[in-house]
This record gives structure tokens, sequence and C-alpha cells, in this order.
């Protein structure tokens, strides 16, 4: 848990705070701060894939039926992909609800 | 053997930088810049150095430039002074906490306004908590000496921090001075070839200068002070090494005639030279009093400080900036802090001398002896005033 929220020791860290590997972002959970997360109605969707394009932080990934599917480890709640789905398909829902 | 020369300073201390076989200077070529960078440009224009020599538009972009030319690997160094060393001071920061070992020269000079390019230490002051190791020179060949020493220390993989070389302007930089410059052997000798432990590499990328979160951004400044503290054996080993090669040795904390006094007078440059001749002159009238020279300013010598003074009755500090803290002048609040948890300390006075160029005297160095004394016998409070100001 330390290292997915990137609450490390200070002797854990590399000289300078220097990222010594590319994409190590992707190990930090980035998603925890949210406070509104999409949810998509599969009836809807045309599987066009604008939210995947759109989403800032490569949240969504396709499925083997083709849906689109949100990691919410990474969202943030920024809501891009409800805004931008042609067929109002995602809704964006409150957290806990 | 290296060779005597009679040298103006600034050229020495370029020379010395050549010696050291700098990869990248960065400077931005006006005024208040010296000719230690105008004599960079010309060793490299003339072949005489392989290095690129950058010209940039601001401080601000030498520093940066230097930030990026240490990222990727590089021998790199620049030179300043007070306006520049201001715009410059954001990236200073950044430089430190990036653990770059980028060397630089700083000029002492007075900061604006009134409009001055004379000496003080008003500069040196603004930027003391950048988190670069700081030296200060007294002489020409100190500041040729403290240059290698700088590489040295900074590329040690033990520290891997950037220093400062402070010189007082005019009455260092633009004097001419006999200076003893190495050759190229002994300085080979003293200064492997940098190695960098992390580096630009677009065949290893890497993230040099990330967004730290209130998650780490506490840990990420002690790691930084744990490696600042770190630093100071390995500047004490260096300074003993550079003794063994160049037969001169260096103190974080310099001596004259202190071991005895019952009176210490406390400088910071230059102007300790004079010091000295003051002290020679009251010592002859049988007066006994002796002098402590602050060499490392950053990391603060605190140890051998009180160790220097512990002996004294009276401590004369001399500041040759204002604090406009409202008490004591910068160099003085420092030497408080070191003595404060000591379970016994001398009498202080702070004295404010030599802003914007103003010569510091023997005369003055004897006022404030005086001032010392007197003040001590009336048991006044701690308190500091400005030596030679016209009422």
């Amino acid at each position: 848990m330390a290292k997915e929220t990137g609450a490390v020791s200070w002797k854990e860290l590399e000289l300078g705070c220097t990222l010594v590997e590319a994409g190590s972002a992707s190990k930090l959970k980035t998603g925890d701060w949210r406070s509104m997360r999409p949810v998509t109605d599969f009836d809807l969707c045309i599987k066009c894939g604008q939210c995947y394009i759109f989403c800032p932080d490569m949240v969504y990934s396709r499925n083997e039926e083709g849906y689109y599917i949100a990691n919410y480890y990474y969202c943030k709640g920024c809501g891009i992909c409800a805004r931008e789905c042609p067929k109002d398909a995602i809704k964006m829902v409150q957290e806990g609800d | 053997m290296g060779k005597r020369v009679g040298m103006e300073v600034s050229i020495a201390a370029a020379e010395m930088v050549g010696l050291c076989d700098v990869d990248v200077i960065a400077a931005y070529p006006i005024t208040p810049q010296t000719h230690i960078v105008e004599h960079l440009s010309e060793l490299v224009a003339d072949g005489h150095l392989d290095a690129e020599f950058i010209p940039v538009e601001s401080e601000h972009s030498a520093m940066s430039t230097c930030v990026g030319a240490a990222a990727a690997g590089a021998r790199t160094f620049t030179s300043t002074s007070s306006q520049g060393y201001a715009l410059m001071a954001e990236i200073c920061y950044i430089a430190s906490s990036l653990r770059l070992p980028i060397v630089m020269a700083v000029v002492n000079r007075a900061l604006s306004a009134p409009i001055s390019i004379w000496n003080d230490h008003a500069d040196l002051m603004m930027s003391r908590d950048t988190g670069w190791i700081q030296t200060v020179a007294e002489n020409g060949q100190e500041v040729v000496d403290l240059l290698l020493h700088a590489f040295r220390v900074a590329e040690d993989h033990r520290v891997l921090l950037p220093a400062i070389v402070n010189l007082d302007g005019f009455t260092l930089s633009h004097m001419i001075e006999p200076v003893l410059l190495p050759d190229e052997d002994e300085v080979k000798r003293y200064l492997p070839p940098y190695r960098p432990r992390l580096r630009l590499d677009p065949e290893k990328p890497m993230t040099f200068g990330p967004v730290g979160m209130p998650e780490v951004y506490t840990e990420v400044k002690k790691a930084q002070d744990e490696a600042f503290k770190a630093s100071y054996p390995v500047i004490v080993e260096t300074w003993d090494e550079f003794a063994k090669v160049f037969g001169r040795r260096y103190r974080p904390v310099e001596t004259y005639k202190s071991e005895d006094a019952d009176v210490i007078i406390l400088t910071m440059g230059s102007t300790s030279e004079t010091a000295m001749t003051a002290v020679d002159k009251m010592r002859a009238e049988g007066k006994k009093v002796g002098l402590v020279r602050l060499r490392l300013w950053r990391p603060f010598p605190f140890d051998e400080l009180y160790q220097a003074l512990k002996g004294a009755g009276a401590v004369a500090v001399m500041d040759r900036a204002m604090g406009f803290s409202g008490g004591a002048g910068p160099v003085c609040t420092e030497v408080k802090a070191c003595l404060y948890d000591r379970a016994f300390y001398p009498y202080i006075q702070n004295y404010v001398a030599g802003l914007g160029g103003r010569d510091i005297t023997v005369e003055n160095f004897e006022e404030i002896h005086d001032k010392l004394v007197a003040s001590m016998k009336r048991g006044d409070p701690m308190g500091y005033e400005i030596i030679n100001v016209r009422e």
C-alpha cells in the first residue's frame, strides 16, 4: 500500500528524487481522490472508443467483446469521457453511492 | 610543478577552471559578469579548452543551462554576481535539489538599490540557504585552490551537490596577484574524471525533477538535508588530500593567533588579510587579540567554530552585509546559533562594515576591538552596530 501511494521512506528515494524507470507512474494508485466515477451503460455503448481516446490517464482498455472498461485504480473522475461520449452512455456517479 | 604567475584573479580563476577540463560553461556575458567567463570564452574560442561555451540571455537561463548540462553528465561551470545572482536564485535551488555537482564562482557584490557594482556580501547572504556547498576565499591563491577543490568535492559520490566559491568583488576579482597555478598532471592526480551516478540518456529514460506531492516532499528534503550534512567530512577529507598533493592546507575554520586570545575578531573573505595586519599591530601593543576566519560557510562548521571561540572572553563578529532581521547581521546570527547550546560561550558583539565597496581598514579593526572591550566592561546587552558610518 505504501508503495502504490508513493509514501516511501527518505532512504528509498533515488538521488535528487529522480525517477529512474520510465512509466513508473503506472505503479502509483492515482485514482484515490476521485469524488465522481464514470459508469458506462453498455446497452447504449457503440464501442466507438471516444472515452479511450479522450481519457487523459489511459483509464479505459478494450475488452474481448470490444467494449471499453474503466480502471478505477487510475481514474480521477475528471468526467471528460462522459462529456465526450456521443451516445451519453457514460454517467458520472457520486463516489460512495 | 606548477608555475607562479602574476595574474588578475578572475583570469587565474578561469585558467583553473580550464585546467579542470570543464565540459560546459554557460553565462550571460554582460555586467555584473566578470573576466572569469570572459576569459573562459576566449580559451574555448582560441581552441585551448575543449568545452561548450553557451552564451545565454539571462543568468536565470545560465543556471538552467548548467542544470541541463549537468543532468546530461557534463562537468559544468558558471560564474555570476549580485543582481545576476539574484535572477539566478530560482534555479540555484533546483540545482541542489536535483543533486547536480555544478561549480560556480560567485564574485560577491552589493545588491541594488542604490545601484552599486562594488563589493559586499549582500548577494552571498541572499543565497545562503540554496543548498549549495559554499566556501569563501581570502586571496587569489585561495580562489584557484578552492575552485579545484569544489569540483573534487561536488562530484564525490558521497556528496553530489553543487558548490560555490565566493570571492570578494574587485578586492579580489580585479586584483593582479601572484598565483601558483598547478600543471595538468597535478590537477589530474587530484581531480579524477567526472562519473555521474545518474544522467539523462535516451537509451535509458529517466525523469529529473518530478512533481513532489505532499506525500513525498518532506522525505525528499530530509534526504537532501542528510546529504548536505554528510558533505562536511568529505569537504575536510578532500582538503586534507589537497594538502598532500599541493602542500597548502585548508580548514572549515581558520585561526590566526587566536589560541591564547582574550578577544577574537571573526571575519569572512578578503578582509581577513587586513584583519591579520590589525591583529599583528594590536599584539605588538600588548593586546591579546586573535582572529578566526570562516572558510566554509555552508554547511556551517558548528563544532569547529565552537572549538575556535570557546577560550575567548569576547568575540567581535564582522558582517559585510545588512541582515535586515531587526537584529544582528547574518554571520553573527549564525555564530550565536552555533554557541547557544554550549555550556559556556563568550560575550559577542556584531559590527557591520564594508558595505557597497567601502574599504575596511586596519583602524576599523582597532576600533572594533576597542568598542568590544568597552562594551564588555559596561555590560551592554548583546547588540550590533554599523562601523564607519556618518551620523
